[in-house]
């Protein structure tokens, strides 16, 4: 790992597991050497121009694959794990521009690579990679939408966190799961406040900030 | 001359009333393609305006649509309907006289569109959808003239440039139109008659009688305003006075949250029982119509009040205005004080009520403004291409269209009578693919061209989600406000203000404490709570800069030997500034230096206006930041900024070479919160954005994501992309206002004073107390961020699980 890299990363046990929440919202377990990312949604802006024409700047794929290719290049990992919703529909994974498609098999090489399946992105796409439902490393479950099993690293519900007025995507977890923010460039979140995310989760709970630095916090 | 009909001959003299000499010029030049008439309110103006119309529908031969009014607000148009309804009933005219706005029924719209009335009175943004319908040409067929009423007001926002695009439509689809606008005094008149006339022909404007000069004065109080702040809470009891002193009194205010505050205050002080009401534009609807009927009917003595009653609707017998806070603009004075007072030729009363003790040198220049005459106002800069860019998609909606064609209707308008064809392009472009330099939506296009060459949408369905979101009012995403178990709201609160509320917090609103209780599907939940002092609502109130013209009054007045015209608790309070620091000079910059509460601290007296000194302590900050000087944060006023820190400014004059200044501003606009702001007015208007509509984000939870995102990608990787240049453009004039720091840094030429004082000046101490203080962005935010989330985390006594 990078110096700077290793020192904006926050370091924490998780189901006695050491993991390292860094500050991309991308979550790497060294132990195992697994880089895992939620919630890419690429080709969303493909997506939108469909179904509704409006037509956002199309450079989100660039932009996430980016930010993928440096959380790689820094942590240099054996497997990567997408944890579903990596693309925003099927028709979006399957119109990836050429160039797309290559950038993603370069990041792919020499690594086990694989796609869970998510909401959006509900069977195999025609990319490299493992297509799987969810996956086990070790003693943690992964997959798409958080269960009532306990070990599980989860995506889907795009969590932010609010400290001093300023909200940001942010990692949550309990004792028994964790819930990993959104890694692709656009996508917005629900707030830890929210039902929805409260349910799913027991006190104490804690956030860690994604930004700059991976930034702790605890969830009131 | 043209003589009027018996009939109405007949009425106005069964009235008692002469045609007025501007009223018989209107009937005279009624042929004329344009014509813009200049009166002062209750001058008849809109008699003057409808009357041509009500001559010409006498005999009942018109078929379909012949006028068509236009107003800024909805309820000037239901206004304007009741009034015209005595003459038309008084001369039994068979003319048949309907409102379209937001609030019309559905069943009303539909039918008014296949049999339209003779006289459809409505507003910019009713009107724009109007021309998006494919049945636009049977609804405008024979339309004869168009009234725009209160057109200085909309001549100022993108809701002019909107309507004057419409119009170029409606021209073509009613050639015969003739175009009157209706127009309260101005600076310029013949930069709105330009915009108001079909390019390049000419607009013949008209000026009616101004009438007397207005009796206004500013309100002596014995207590003295404060040092800061915009209460006013100081002249409660002299305003009450007044109001029991006269029948009706209007009171304005600068900002929602003033106007709030100052009610409160005004009722707990109000121990006679006085009727008085509050209307601003973040109450709800019916809550606003309820004090709107109660003005008409006479049921109130006072109403305390925002913009939002701004313009010429006539609220009966108002015989007092008072302007409570500076006003920032003379023109903005001259029009609020028009409306005391409906009697043509009897003076309007006004009082300025200085909030604090700079307001009373701002009030004390105003005044003197008014007395001479001298309005104030910035030239406008070309139209606005993101309007364009709507008005282009509208067009699509009502069916295929030829680029060239369209090109000519554009170029019709004043505003745009310069736009070249390959800008007019760039726009059809961005609507039809996106504009991007990455070519990515051949597949997806939103407008498709047909082998005729006629453009079209490529999926007619899009026409619908096109209306949706038509328009250029700029609104902040609000929730509204509830009592809890009552269906009816209260008004509406800014998300932002929402999400710093924590239950058992409580507010303003509508006059009202109230206590936060939860948020409840995108809806604020809140009880009743008398008992307990308001948290304030931060409503989205614009803040306005002051003028150039109104700052460079103030700094002459600086320049006086003492100040006899100034009330004595302020000549003395600017005598202490000269005494222990310096007056401002308007050809220099003053720098004062001095510790307070262990923090370094400038004040820079720059005298540009809120937004350009918001934009300087942005720019100052950044360049010390450079500098290892450690700001931590500033506040800006329309004539300062104060910016502290941990070290001292030891020499400023670097700070301010233009140079540095310029180049510092190059890379400061593009990552800055005001450009991100702009843009995303911007990209919704132009349609690249969506309207946040109530039924999209009640069910889109995650699915929407801030525009910033598309600002932070589009600068990364299509710096010059349409949208960005818009914004830019908008920026450099509006909220970042560079110009005026230009303007300021032409006008002293590195002339700077810097003084080193051991103790806060007087002319500083009320920025202390100004709200808005913005910290430093970077290294010392990601800081302050982390030491609380570490002051959480030691608190919870967590620091693993």
């Amino acid at each position: 790992m990078r110096k700077e890299q290793s020192m904006n990363a926050y370091h924490f046990s998780f189901c006695d597991t050491l993991c390292h929440a860094l500050p991309s919202g991308a979550l790497y377990l060294p132990d195992d050497k697994v880089l895992c990312v939620s919630d890419l949604h690429l080709g969303k802006s493909e997506r939108i121009a469909r179904r509704s024409g409006v037509m956002l700047p199309p450079y989100e794929v660039q932009e996430t694959l980016q930010k993928l290719e440096r959380d790689i290049v820094a942590t240099g990992p054996d497997c990567v794990i997408c944890l579903g919703d990596s693309f925003d529909d099927l028709d979006a994974a399957a119109s990836l521009d050429e160039d797309m498609q290559l950038w993603l098999a370069r990041l792919q090489a020499g690594k086990r690579w694989i796609w869970i399946e998510g909401n959006h992105d509900p069977g195999p796409v025609d990319l490299g990679g493992m297509h799987l439902n969810e996956t086990r490393i070790g003693t943690l479950t992964f997959r798409h939408i958080a269960t009532a099993d306990s070990g599980e690293i989860s995506g889907h519900y795009h969590p932010k966190h609010r400290v001093t007025g300023r909200s940001r995507p942010a990692f949550l977890f309990d004792k028994e799961r964790l819930i990993m923010p959104a890694y692709g460039a656009y996508t917005g979140g629900l707030s830890s406040q929210s039902a929805d995310l409260r349910r799913l989760f027991s006190k104490p709970i804690m956030a860690i900030m994604t930004g700059h630095k991976a930034i702790p916090a605890p969830v009131r | 001359m043209s003589t009027l009909p018996p009939k109405f001959q007949n009425w106005f003299a069964s009235r008692g009333w002469d045609i007025h000499p501007h009223q018989q010029q209107m009937l005279d030049l009624t042929h004329d393609p344009a014509l813009m008439l200049i009166a002062p309110t209750g001058g008849g103006k809109t008699l003057a305006g409808f009357l041509p119309t009500l001559i010409a529908l006498q005999d009942g031969d018109h078929r379909g649509l012949h006028t068509l009014y236009v107003s800024p607000l909805k309820a000037l148009a239901a206004d304007i309907k009741r009034n015209l309804r005595t003459p038309v009933a008084e001369m039994s005219l068979p003319i048949r006289i309907e409102d379209r706005t937001g609030d019309t029924s559905y069943t009303q719209k539909r039918r008014q569109r296949a049999d339209p009335p003779h006289v459809l009175l409505t507003t910019p943004e009713s009107l724009a959808l109007l021309t998006s319908y494919e049945d636009a040409p049977h609804i405008f067929k024979g339309l004869q003239r168009i009234i725009v009423d209160e057109i200085h007001a909309l001549a100022e926002s993108k809701r002019g440039d909107q309507l004057m695009l419409a119009l170029s439509r409606l021209q073509s689809l009613a050639p015969d139109m003739r175009r009157v606008g209706l127009s309260a005094t101005v600076e310029d008149p013949a930069a709105i008659a330009r915009e108001l006339a079909p390019h390049p022909a000419e607009c013949t404007i008209i000026n009616a009688d101004p009438g007397p000069d207005p009796d206004i004065a500013m309100l002596v109080t014995d207590e003295k305003p404060p040092w800061s702040g915009g209460g006013a809470k100081y002249a409660i009891p002299a305003v009450l006075e007044e109001v029991k002193r006269h029948k009706t009194t209007l009171i304005f205010h600068n900002t929602r949250a003033q106007a709030e505050i100052f009610f409160h205050s005004l009722w707990l002080a109000n121990t006679d029982d006085l009727p008085i009401g509050i209307h601003h534009g973040s109450l709800a609807r019916e809550q606003r119509e309820k004090v709107e009927s109660a003005m008409v009917a006479g049921h109130l003595r006072a109403i305390v009040c925002t913009g939002s009653l701004d313009l010429g609707i006539d609220w009966g017998d108002v015989d007092l205005v008072i302007q409570v806070g500076a006003p920032k603009n003379v023109k903005r004075l001259v029009q609020r004080i028009g409306r005391a007072n409906h009697r043509y030729n009897a003076p309007s009363k006004a009082l300025l009520v200085p909030a604090n003790r700079f307001e009373v040198v701002e009030c004390v220049a105003a005044l003197e403004a008014v007395k001479a005459h001298d309005l104030d106002g910035d030239p406008k800069g070309p139209g606005p291409r993101d309007v364009l860019c709507q008005h282009i998609l509208i067009t699509a909606c009502a069916g295929p269209f030829d680029a060239d064609t369209l090109y000519q209707e554009v170029t019709s308008v004043g505003a745009y009578a310069a736009l070249t064809r390959a800008d007019f392009d760039d726009c059809l472009d961005f609507c039809a693919t996106g504009g991007y330099a990455l070519r990515a939506y051949d597949k997806w296009k939103r407008l498709l061209q047909r082998p005729d060459g006629q453009w079209q949408l490529r999926d007619p369905r899009a026409a619908q989600r096109i209306r949706m979101n038509i328009g250029t009012i700029q609104d902040t995403d609000t929730l509204k406000v509830r009592l809890k178990g009552n269906f009816k709201p209260l008004g509406e609160v800014e998300e932002a203000f929402a999400a710093t509320l924590t239950p058992g917090d409580t507010f303003l609103i509508g006059g009202q404490v109230v206590r936060y209780e939860s948020l409840k599907e995108m809806t604020v939940q809140v009880s009743r709570r008398a008992d307990k002092k308001p948290k304030i609502a931060t409503f989205m109130g614009t803040k306005f800069a002051n003028s150039t013209q109104l700052s460079q009054r103030i700094l002459r007045m600086f320049d006086q030997p003492d100040w006899p015209n100034l009330p004595a608790h302020t000549a003395e309070w600017l005598a202490l500034q000269r005494r222990y620091s310096k007056m401002p000079e308007a050809d220099r910059i003053l720098v004062e230096s001095f510790p307070h509460e262990g923090r370094h601290h400038i004040c820079v007296y720059g005298f540009a206006g809120r937004n350009a000194m918001q934009t300087l302590g942005m720019l100052l900050t950044q360049r010390m930041e450079e500098e290892g000087l450690h700001p931590m944060g500033f506040v800006a006023t329309d004539y300062a900024t104060l910016i502290w820190g941990l070290d001292p400014v030891t020499d400023p004059a670097p700070l301010f070479k233009g140079d540095n200044i310029r180049a510092d501003f190059e890379t400061w606009l593009s990552g800055n919160a005001v450009m991100k702001k702009t843009f995303r007015g911007a990209a919704t208007i132009a349609g690249l954005i969506e309207r946040n509509l109530p039924q999209a984000r009640k069910s889109g939870r995650q699915a929407t994501f801030s525009s910033d995102i598309l600002y932070d990608t589009l600068s990364k990787y299509d710096p010059d992309h349409l949208m960005l240049q818009i914004t830019r453009e908008e920026a450099m004039r509006g909220l970042v206002d560079f110009g005026r720091i230009e303007e300021m840094l032409t006008r002293t030429e590195g002339r700077i004073d810097h003084l080193i004082l051991d103790r806060v000046t007087p002319l500083s101490l009320p920025m202390f107390l100004e709200m808005g203080r913005v910290s430093v962005a970077g290294a010392a935010q990601e800081r302050i961020l982390e030491e609380e989330a570490a002051r959480l985390m030691d608190a919870a006594g967590v620091t693993q699980l």
